[in-house]
């Protein structure tokens, strides 16, 4: 479980985190010398480009959202906290919609999706990993064993590690973006993955601040 | 009514005959007499003619009822992509209109259509200008258009841009000179920290020299060094932060190039504390409520300056802004709705007495008015304004249920301008368009709609009507992926050819629905026939008096211009107030408030008669 304090900075999207003291806050005047525009491209309509690290993020993205679906269909039957099966739902609901876009996104471009059973611990590459036991995790990526932990407990103890293992989880999500964003090279310059890749960033914040307040409201 | 459902395997052929009410193979038809209560069918019933409709792209199964399909242009080629329905790179997006034009926003740039002929919108330019969401305004010589993708340039180049710092990189809001259209020229670019995703122009009442732009950015704050002064720190506490403002822009309109930011007021603080962060945190109302977002941005703002204020459709906020000085925003009220995910965009009433908020619940690519679906949920909500303050009067949402492959949630629209009445035409994505009357704000009811089957059958394509507005006469659809659709409304028990016929004297020379205008009625006899049959709707006369008057009316439209024609009008009117008198004294039954209405419009026309 990583530190997390209630104003934490949290990975700054493009991963330069803007320490810079700056005498106009979010101010940002700067108009650009008119350049000459591009009138209807004679290339012709094309696909937007994208890299091998924009397809990764997909494929492991996929498989990420898989996992935060796996976790969720475990809180039936173990909470009795309403807030917390309708925050299960909401995940399914949003995570398995954004699974459904991303294959769209691979399909239509040819591209594979991850293999269904293929286990996400042993994907490799460069993306947002952790090391664990000499397996390379995506991050926020849980074990079987934190799987089966989180399987074996109900009630309070339930609410607590499923919330702390999701905000956890959710913590990769946006680490993976993170890197998506600053692995150098033209990333995330596709807009359908742009777009999700935002969504992926604000979503996935604003349901950790939630889980944040759900976890102190159950210590009390 | 009169309502038709009608298959199309060709799309280039346009039957003149599409009023009528056809009955082919795969298609519905419901007929019922001429002023029928009933609609023949039940909104979101299973009867309901946009149940089930067959799939495709530019071959998709149609269902309207009170308007009608003019004309459908595709995306030129340059702005489409002939492999798929579904790439986001070239999704229509919002619309504005000037004289005979209108200008459709693009993931990829821009396109514009000479529209001097309704039924034969023709492409009249395009530009190339990727960046994504492709928001657009048109104001004078100028097009304003938003940018927030990372792939945007200064140079509009299509060939992307690189790595987290890229001088060539461009988010932020553009700034076209159009005076010769065959030319665009950008003659400005303003960068801002999280680009743009809508904006909208504000006028100044008090200075027609300077326009200002309130941008909405909503994506990811950049970097400091490619920015200066952006700081990505999500943190309330630290002042400098690029979260939690809106951006406040000016334009000289003598000199466009020399537009830029002036402020990113603090529009969501405590004015007591300070607190930057001072609306919704974010999360859920309680039990069973939906999980609103954060408000650290604006979604978009509809600014109306001619009554001094703006709404902003701010994320977990809808807020009524005081615009009498359009540099210097300022908070007057805010409202949170435990059935709002997303504040998403805003259209006031005429009269500047209700407002209506949207929810893009799902964010747009999602499924959300499935049968299922909660109907408070990924809707409207229309509020009364009162002193000031926004009570929420009720929830519309289309109410017809869609599939699991068509996105759809509430989107932009605007007011069609029925004197009388308060009626907006909107976009529902891949749900279509449906006209909806809110005259009685806690009774919104459906008049008319637009429907396609599905994108795909099996695939779930981001699709479907962006934007839905009506401009002088018609209504103008931009699709996402399918191009410009235009429509007519036609007479209905819910909408008088007079009504229309009044509807269409409202015209306007530039329309941005974001920077809405006052409708005004010009003093036209058609005008006071359409409070008459408002009238006569609402039962608000009685029979006999009823049928006097529209002998009188008919006699006076027989009469010459002139001084008996004035002194007759003068007369009905004088007579309509006696009514209305009784009927507040308690002597006859009616709506007073409606007769006196039609006396004022008929002294309307016979004062300017000449």
């Amino acid at each position: 479980m990583k530190a997390f304090s209630g104003h934490r900075v949290l990975p700054a999207l493009l991963g330069v985190v803007a320490l810079t003291a700056c005498g106009s806050p979010s101010k940002a005047p700067s108009s650009a010398p008119p350049p000459p525009i591009d009138r209807m491209s004679e290339e012709g309509p094309e696909g937007y480009r994208y890299t091998d690290a924009d397809v990764q993020f997909m494929q492991n993205m996929i498989l990420h959202h898989a996992q935060a679906l796996e976790m969720s269909r475990r809180a039936p039957g173990r909470t009795e906290r309403e807030d917390i099966l309708l925050l299960a739902r909401r995940i399914e609901r949003s995570q398995g919609d954004e699974i459904a876009l991303m294959k769209r996104w691979l399909e239509a471009r040819g591209e594979e999706l991850p293999e269904s059973g293929h286990h996400p611990h042993e994907h490799h590459g460069h993306h947002a990993a952790e090391r664990e036991h000499g397996v390379e995790l995506m991050a926020g990526m849980l074990t079987e064993a934190q799987l089966d932990q989180l399987a074996a407990t109900e009630g309070p103890e339930f609410d607590r590690l499923f919330l702390q293992l999701m905000v956890y989880h959710h913590e990769g999500a946006l680490d993976m973006v993170e890197e998506l964003f600053s692995v150098g090279g033209r990333t995330a310059q596709d807009p359908e993955l742009f777009q999700f890749a935002s969504h992926v960033n604000s979503d996935q914040r604003i349901e950790i601040t939630r889980m944040l307040e759900m976890l102190r409201a159950g210590e009390r | 009514m009169r309502l038709s459902m009608l298959p199309r395997h060709e799309p280039t052929v346009r039957p003149a005959a599409w009023s009528g009410c056809l009955m082919l193979a795969a298609g519905l038809c419901f007929s019922t007499a001429p002023g029928a209560a009933q609609s023949g069918f039940t909104p979101g019933g299973d009867d309901d003619p946009r149940v089930g409709l067959a799939a495709g792209w530019h071959d998709a199964e149609e269902a309207s009822w009170n308007m009608e399909l003019l004309a459908s242009q595709r995306r030129p080629d340059d702005f489409r992509n002939p492999e798929t329905p579904g790439d986001g790179g070239f999704s229509n997006t919002d619309i504005g209109f000037q004289d005979d034009l209108v200008f459709v926003g693009n993931y990829h740039g821009f396109t514009v259509y000479d529209i001097s002929d309704p039924k034969n919108p023709e492409l009249r330019a395009s530009v190339v200008c990727p960046g994504g969401q492709g928001d657009l305004s048109v104001f004078g010589d100028l097009v304003f258009i938003s940018a927030q993708e990372n792939r945007g340039r200064v140079d509009c180049g299509t060939q992307g841009t690189e790595g987290t710092v890229d001088p060539d990189r461009f988010r932020g809001v553009r700034v076209f000179d159009i005076s010769d259209l065959d030319n665009p020229v950008q003659v400005a670019a303003v960068q801002t920290c999280r680009g743009s995703h809508t904006h909208t122009v504000v006028t100044d009442p008090s200075d027609p020299e300077t326009i200002y732009i309130y941008n909405s950015g909503t994506s990811f704050v950049r970097s400091a060094e490619e920015l200066e002064g952006c700081t990505d720190v999500r943190n309330p506490n630290d002042p400098t932060t690029s979260f939690w403002s809106i951006d406040v822009i000016r334009v000289p309109l003598a000199a466009p190039e020399q537009a830029h930011l002036i402020d990113s007021p603090r529009v969501f603080a405590d004015e007591e504390t300070g607190e930057i962060a001072a609306l919704w945190p974010g999360g859920d109302h309680g039990e069973g409520t939906q999980s609103s977002r954060d408000t650290n941005q604006c979604h978009d703002i509809t600014a109306y300056p001619e009554i001094g204020l703006a709404a902003g459709a701010c994320s977990g906020n809808g807020i009524l802004f005081d615009i009498s000085t359009p540099a210097i925003p300022v908070r007057m009220n805010e409202v949170v709705d435990p059935n709002f995910a997303y504040w998403h965009s805003a259209t006031f009433n005429n009269d500047g007495t209700k407002v209506i908020f949207t929810d893009e619940w799902g964010g747009g690519s999602a499924p959300r008015c499935l049968a299922t679906d909660r109907p408070e949920w990924g809707a409207n909500a229309i509020f009364d304004i009162v002193d000031g303050r926004m009570q929420l009067a009720s929830y519309y949402k289309l109410p017809a249920p869609q599939t699991e492959t068509e996105n759809c949630v509430a989107h932009n629209g605007s007011l069609v301008p029925v004197p009388g009445r308060d009626i907006k035409v909107q976009a529902w994505y891949q749900g279509g368009i449906s006209v909806f009357d809110f005259t009685d704000s806690e009774n919104p009811y459906e008049i008319a709609f637009f429907d396609r089957g599905p994108l795909s059958e099996t695939e779930l394509f981001t699709g479907g009507f962006w934007s839905a507005y009506w401009y002088n006469g018609q209504i103008y659809g931009s699709e996402i992926s399918r191009g410009l659709d235009v429509f007519e409304l036609t007479p209905s028990e819910h909408l008088s050819e007079n009504e229309i016929a009044a509807a269409n004297l409202v015209r306007f020379s530039e329309f941005n629905p974001q920077h809405q205008p006052r409708n005004v009625w010009p003093p036209e006899m058609v005008v006071a026939r359409a409070y008459y049959d408002q009238l006569l709707r609402h039962d608000g006369l009685l029979q006999d008096r009823a049928a006097v008057v529209a002998t009188e009316l008919d006699r006076i439209d027989g009469l010459p211009v002139g001084t008996e024609a004035r002194a007759a009008l003068a007369e009905l009117a004088t007579e309509l107030w006696e009514d209305a008198r009784r009927v507040d004294a308690g002597e006859e039954v009616g709506d007073a408030e409606r007769i006196r209405t039609l006396a004022g419009a008929l002294l309307d026309v016979a004062t300017t008669m000449r």
